[in-house]
């Protein structure tokens, strides 16, 4: 059985549900950030592949979008991970419900 | 796609991916957990080689599994033992209900449309198609790109310097 598109859109949508699942359901902050980071995954594999079977030979915007989610990716990583270091030197902890500040 | 060996390969890529995805979620320590998330960006890598995008492939490898995992890892270095634990909230159940949902919705979609495949070979070589066409057609997204990086690693840098905060 030949690898169609499918296989790749399939592979996508289940790597983007466990990313899914880990940025809902983890307790601590880098677990929530590495999910976010396999939902990136599970969207850039799907943007290649439809860049591999839909689009022309001659068209590469589907490398340049993903190049460029890349690029966010690692800039929101930076970010978020310093928030992290910023909100345990505050709060002595990065559980995600143990930032109850605002919860009355 | 059509000889054996890419089709062994992507079987074990998949495999490769979402077993190490599986495992971080399983696992309860988070360095252990990061190491499988190297795995699993690799597997992905992998999974750009088979639908022959050479250049994001490598970008692949150097970014996520060069600078990423490593900024993870400091993250997990830099917090304590107490928090290193990869339990889930009270958010656990509705949480499984509403991934089970959203993969099967976009796993029934995505199988059930008819693409309108372009039956063609792999790309050449996407490297220098995707440099002249950064340099040419998305220049302005490239040139934002850029100020985005130094605006966020500033932001970072500025976040966690000790005397920033105290300053004030």
């Amino acid at each position: 059985m030949a690898i169609e598109l499918e296989h790749y859109l399939a592979l996508g949508a289940l790597l983007f549900a466990i990313g899914l699942y880990m940025a809902l359901a983890k307790r601590n902050f880098v677990g929530v950030l590495m999910g976010i980071e396999l939902m990136f995954n599970a969207v850039n594999l799907t943007f290649i592949a439809f860049s591999r079977f839909v689009s022309p030979a001659t068209d590469v915007t589907g490398h340049v979008f993903v190049v460029f989610v890349i690029t966010v990716a690692a800039a929101e990583a930076a970010v978020a991970l310093a928030l992290a270091m910023l909100v345990y030197r505050n709060r002595e902890t990065i559980d995600v419900d143990r930032m109850d500040l605002l919860k009355w | 796609m059509e000889d054996t060996g890419s089709i062994v390969a992507f079987w074990l890529l998949a495999a490769l991916t979402l077993g190490s995805a599986l495992a971080v979620v399983v696992i309860r320590d988070l360095i252990r957990a990061v190491v499988l998330l190297i795995t699993s960006f690799l597997g992905v890598a992998g999974l750009y080689i088979t639908l022959s995008a050479d250049f994001v492939a490598v970008v692949q490898v150097l970014i996520y599994v060069g600078a990423i995992s490593v900024l993870l890892l400091f993250a997990v270095m830099l917090t304590p033992r107490a928090s290193r634990d990869n339990a889930e909230t009270f958010f656990q159940i509705p949480a499984i209900l509403l991934t089970g949902l959203v993969a099967f919705t976009i796993s029934l979609v995505s199988l059930d449309t008819d693409w309108t495949v372009v039956e063609r070979g792999g790309f050449e070589e996407t490297a220098s198609a995707i440099g002249e066409s950064l340099l040419d057609k998305y220049v302005l997204p490239f040139e934002m790109a850029a100020v985005l990086l130094l605006v966020a690693m500033l932001g970072a840098i500025v976040l966690v310097h000790p005397e920033g905060t105290e300053e004030e």
